[in-house]
C-alpha cells in the first residue's frame, strides 16, 4: 500500500492550493465568574437530563450513599486509589449503607461479561467541566479505565467546581492538552441518547442511562 | 454503496407522490431548522463562527499533503497503524486484510458515511464477514436492508409504526410496541451482547488532528465509544480531507458541527483517540488502524474551482435547508451524500456523465450556502457544475456530457438575437402581433405550470408611452 500513499501524496502535492482568507478571528472566551460558570454548567446538564448535586468533599460519601440507595444500586465500580475511595471506605467503616465497592483491577478481557452484566454504577473523577456546553472532561487511565464511564448503566462523576472552565477552547489551552494527549480523552455531556426513531428522544441507548454529577463547591471561594 | 442516477427523475417523481414520506421529511427538516436557528439567531455571531470554521478548514487544506504526513508520523509514534487507499476497492481490501489477520468473521460498526461510500458492508458480507451496524438508525436500516436517507439521521424516513412492526417481526419474543423507550431498550440489549463478544470494531472519524495524532468522533448514543473501546481491534476509516492542523482547531469546528447538524450545543460524547491501550491500561483496543481513503478527493483537491468542497465537515445543514431534498427525500439522489453537498460531491467524484442529472435537483435558492458552517458556496458550485455539464470545456470529469445540440442552438440563437437590437425589436413586434397563435404549451415546463399570458404591448413600448404622456 505504500504506492497508494505515494500516489495520493504526489497528486496532492502537484495541486495548486489556495488559502482563502476569512474575516474572522478566534472568539475570546466569555468572562464568566465562578457563580456564572456553575449556573450555566448546571443548567446545560439538566437540559440533557443529567442530575447535578451540589455538595462538598466532606458530605460526598453521605450524599452518594443516599442517592445510590434511592436507585437500588448494589455494586459500584470505583478506583480504590482515589481520594474519594478513601472517604467511601471510611464512611462504610462508620456504618454508612453503601453498595458493594468493586475495583477495575484486571484487564477487561478477564471479566467482560461480569462488567457488562453485574455492575450497576461507576464512580469516576474528572479533569474538569465546561460551562458553555455543560460537559465533563475525562482522561481515562489505568486506574479509571475508559469503559467505566461507558458500560455500567449509571455513571457518577465527581467534578470540583474550581475546575470549571468557560469553554472547551479555554480548558484545552490552560490544561495544555496538546502537550501530551492520553490514549483516550472524552467530553461527556449527559447520559447516552438517541433520536433515531421518529426524532423521539430516548435515553440510555448504548452508554449509561443516567449521569449524576457530584459538584464539589469550592470552599475557599465561599469563605472569601 | 450507491445506486446509479439513471433513474434519478423517476425516483424523485415517485418520492413526490409518497405523501407519508413527504410528511416525514417536512416535519423532520422543519424541526432541525428550528433547532439550529435557536443557536444562530444572532447573525453576526454565526458570521464570526463560520468565518473561523472556514478559515480553519481552508488553512488545513492549504497544507494538506504535509499535514497528512505529520498526522501519519504522529499516529505511528502513538502506536496507531496508518493505511492509505486510493479508491474504494483498496480501502475495502485493506479492512478485510486486517480482519483476516485476526482470524475474525464478525465486525461491529459505528456510524460512518465513508464506509457507506466505499460499500464496505456489502464487500465484507460477500467475503463471509458478518457486519453489524450499531448506531440505532443504521441498525434499523440494516434490519430492513435499506440505505440511509440522511447523513446525520439515517432512518429519518421511517415512522415509529414501521419500526415497531419491524421489531415485532425480528424479535417475536417481544410484544408489539410503538413505545420508543421499549424499542430502544430492545436494540440496547441485542447490541450490548454484540459489543461484548465482537473482536473488531469499525468507526468513522469526524476530525483528525495532525499536531497530536488524534482521531475525534462525535456522537450521542455511545455506540461509537463502544466500537472503539471494547473490541480488541479498532479500525477507523475516513477521507483524507478530515485533517486539521492543531488541537486548538477542534473546539470551533465541534461547536459548528453539532449546532448546525442537530441544534445541540454539544453531543453527548466527544471521543478523542490518540493511541491503542497503553502499557498498564486495562481496556481499550490493543490495535488501532486508520484507513485514509482518497476515492476521488485528490482530484477534487487538484481542481481549483472546486477545492473548497473539501472543507465540508458533514453536518448536513445544507441538506436540512434544501427545499428540493425536503420534497424528494434522500433516496432519490441515489448517492451516499444527498442534498446540496451530494449534488456537488457526486458529479466531482463519479463524473458528470453518471451524476450530471443530479444538478437539476436545486432551485439555486442559496439556503445551503447561507447555512454552511464552513462557508462552502454550494449553490454557486452547483451552478458552476451545470455550466461544466453543458459546455465541453473545463476540467471536471465528463464535462459537456449533458450538452444537447438543440439546447446549444437555442441559446446561440437567443444570444445572436439579443446582440442585435433591431432584429430583436422586429421579432418582438412580430411575436406580439401574433401572440394568439404562439404555442399554448411548452412541455415539460408547462406540465406543472400555467403558461403566462403575453401582454399586448412590450415593456419598451409601455415605458415609452408613459414617458411621452408625462412630458
Amino acid at each position: 500500500m505504500s504506492t497508494a500513499r505515494e500516489n495520493i501524496l504526489a497528486r496532492l502535492r502537484a495541486a495548486e492550493t489556495q488559502a482563502p482568507t476569512f474575516d474572522a478571528e478566534p472568539q475570546p472566551p466569555p468572562e464568566w465568574g465562578m457563580r456564572e460558570k456553575r449556573l450555566r454548567f448546571i443548567e446545560r446538564m439538566e437540559a440533557v437530563r443529567a442530575e447535578v448535586i451540589e455538595t462538598s468533599a466532606d458530605d460526598l460519601a453521605t450524599v452518594l450513599a443516599s442517592w445510590l440507595a434511592s436507585r437500588e444500586v448494589r455494586s459500584l465500580l470505583h478506583d480504590p486509589g482515589s481520594r474519594w475511595a478513601e472517604m467511601l471506605h471510611q464512611a462504610i467503616a462508620d456504618g454508612a449503607e453503601l453498595p458493594e465497592l468493586i475495583a477495575f483491577n484486571r484487564e477487561i478481557e478477564l471479566w467482560k461479561r461480569s462488567l457488562f452484566d453485574n455492575v450497576d454504577a461507576a464512580l469516576t473523577t474528572t479533569l474538569g467541566g465546561i460551562a458553555e456546553t455543560g460537559s465533563l472532561m475525562l482522561w481515562p487511565s489505568a486506574d479509571e479505565p475508559r469503559s467505566m464511564s461507558l458500560v455500567p448503566p449509571i455513571h457518577i462523576a465527581v467534578l470540583e467546581e474550581k475546575q470549571l472552565y468557560a469553554t472547551f477552547a479555554e480548558a484545552l489551552e490552560q490544561q495544555q492538552w496538546a502537550e501530551a494527549m492520553p490514549s483516550n480523552a472524552l467530553l461527556i455531556s449527559g447520559p447516552s441518547k438517541s433520536a433515531d426513531i421518529e426524532r423521539t428522544l430516548a435515553y440510555g441507548v448504548h452508554g449509561p442511562k443516567e449521569l449524576l454529577v457530584l459538584l464539589l463547591r469550592d470552599e475557599d471561594e465561599e469563605a472569601s | 454503496m450507491v445506486t446509479k442516477t439513471v433513474d434519478f427523475s423517476a425516483r424523485a417523481v415517485e418520492a413526490l407522490h409518497n405523501a407519508r414520506l413527504r410528511g416525514s421529511f417536512r416535519d423532520a427538516m422543519d424541526d432541525l431548522i428550528r433547532k439550529r436557528l435557536d443557536h444562530f439567531r444572532d447573525e453576526t455571531l454565526f458570521r464570526e463562527l463560520s468565518g473561523e470554521g472556514a478559515a480553519i478548514r481552508a488553512r488545513a487544506l492549504s497544507r494538506l499533503p504535509e499535514l497528512l504526513e505529520q498526522l501519519e508520523r504522529k499516529l505511528v509514534s502513538n502506536g496507531i497503524t496508518v493505511h492509505w487507499a486510493e479508491d474504494a476497492a483498496q480501502a475495502n481490501e485493506t479492512v478485510l486484510k486486517i480482519i483476516r489477520a485476526h482470524d475474525s468473521r464478525r465486525v461491529i460498526k459505528g456510524k460512518s458515511m465513508v464506509t457507506e461510500e466505499i460499500g464496505l458492508n456489502d464487500f465484507l458480507e460477500t467475503r463471509n464477514v458478518e457486519v453489524l451496524e450499531s448506531d440505532l438508525g443504521e441498525y434499523i436500516l440494516q434490519l430492513l436492508d435499506e440505505r440511509p436517507s440522511h447523513i446525520v439521521m439515517p432512518a429519518i424516513h421511517k415512522t415509529k409504526a414501521q419500526i415497531a412492526e419491524l421489531f415485532a417481526r425480528k424479535f417475536p419474543e417481544i410484544p408489539y410496541t410503538e413505545d420508543v423507550d421499549t424499542l430502544t431498550a430492545t436494540a440496547r440489549r441485542v447490541l450490548r451482547d454484540a459489543f461484548r463478544s465482537t473482536r473488531i470494531g469499525i468507526s468513522g472519524v469526524n476530525f483528525m488532528v495532525a499536531e497530536t495524532g488524534t482521531l475525534c468522533l462525535v456522537e450521542n448514543e455511545g455506540n461509537g465509544r463502544m466500537c472503539t473501546t471494547i473490541p480488541d481491534v479498532h479500525i477507523a476509516v475516513t477521507g483524507i480531507e478530515k485533517v486539521v492542523e492543531k488541537l486548538a482547531d477542534v473546539p470551533p469546528l465541534l461547536a459548528l458541527l453539532t449546532r448546525s447538524a442537530t441544534g445541540q450545543p454539544i453531543t453527548t460524547y466527544f471521543n478523542m483517540i490518540s493511541s491503542p491501550r497503553r502499557e498498564g491500561e486495562k481496556d481499550g483496543p490493543k490495535e488501532v488502524h486508520l484507513v485514509l481513503v482518497d476515492n476521488g478527493r485528490s482530484d477534487i483537491f487538484a481542481n481549483p474551482d472546486f477545492q473548497e468542497t473539501l472543507r465540508c465537515i458533514r453536518c448536513g445543514a445544507c441538506i436540512n435547508h434544501c427545499p428540493v431534498y425536503t420534497r424528494i427525500g434522500g433516496h432519490s439522489y441515489g448517492t451516499t451524500y444527498p442534498g446540496p453537498i451530494g449534488t456537488v460531491f457526486a458529479p466531482l467524484q463519479d463524473g458528470l456523465k453518471e451524476r450530471g442529472e443530479l444538478l437539476s435537483a436545486s432551485t439555486l435558492c442559496n439556503a445551503c450556502t447561507e447555512v454552511c458552517p464552513v462557508r462552502i458556496p454550494l449553490a454557486g458550485l452547483i451552478n458552476r457544475l451545470r455550466a461544466e455539464y453543458a459546455a465541453p470545456r473545463g476540467n471536471v470529469k465528463d464535462a459537456g456530457s449533458g450538452r444537447s445540440w438543440k439546447e446549444a442552438m437555442a441559446w446561440k440563437l437567443w444570444s445572436a438575437v439579443y446582440a442585435r437590437p433591431r432584429l430583436y425589436q422586429r421579432l418582438l413586434n412580430w411575436g406580439l402581433k401574433h401572440r394568439d397563435r404562439l404555442p399554448r404549451e411548452l412541455a415539460p415546463w408547462s406540465d406543472s405550470r400555467a403558461m403566462p399570458v403575453i401582454a399586448e404591448k412590450s415593456l419598451h413600448q409601455l415605458v415609452r408611452e408613459k414617458s411621452e404622456a408625462d412630458q
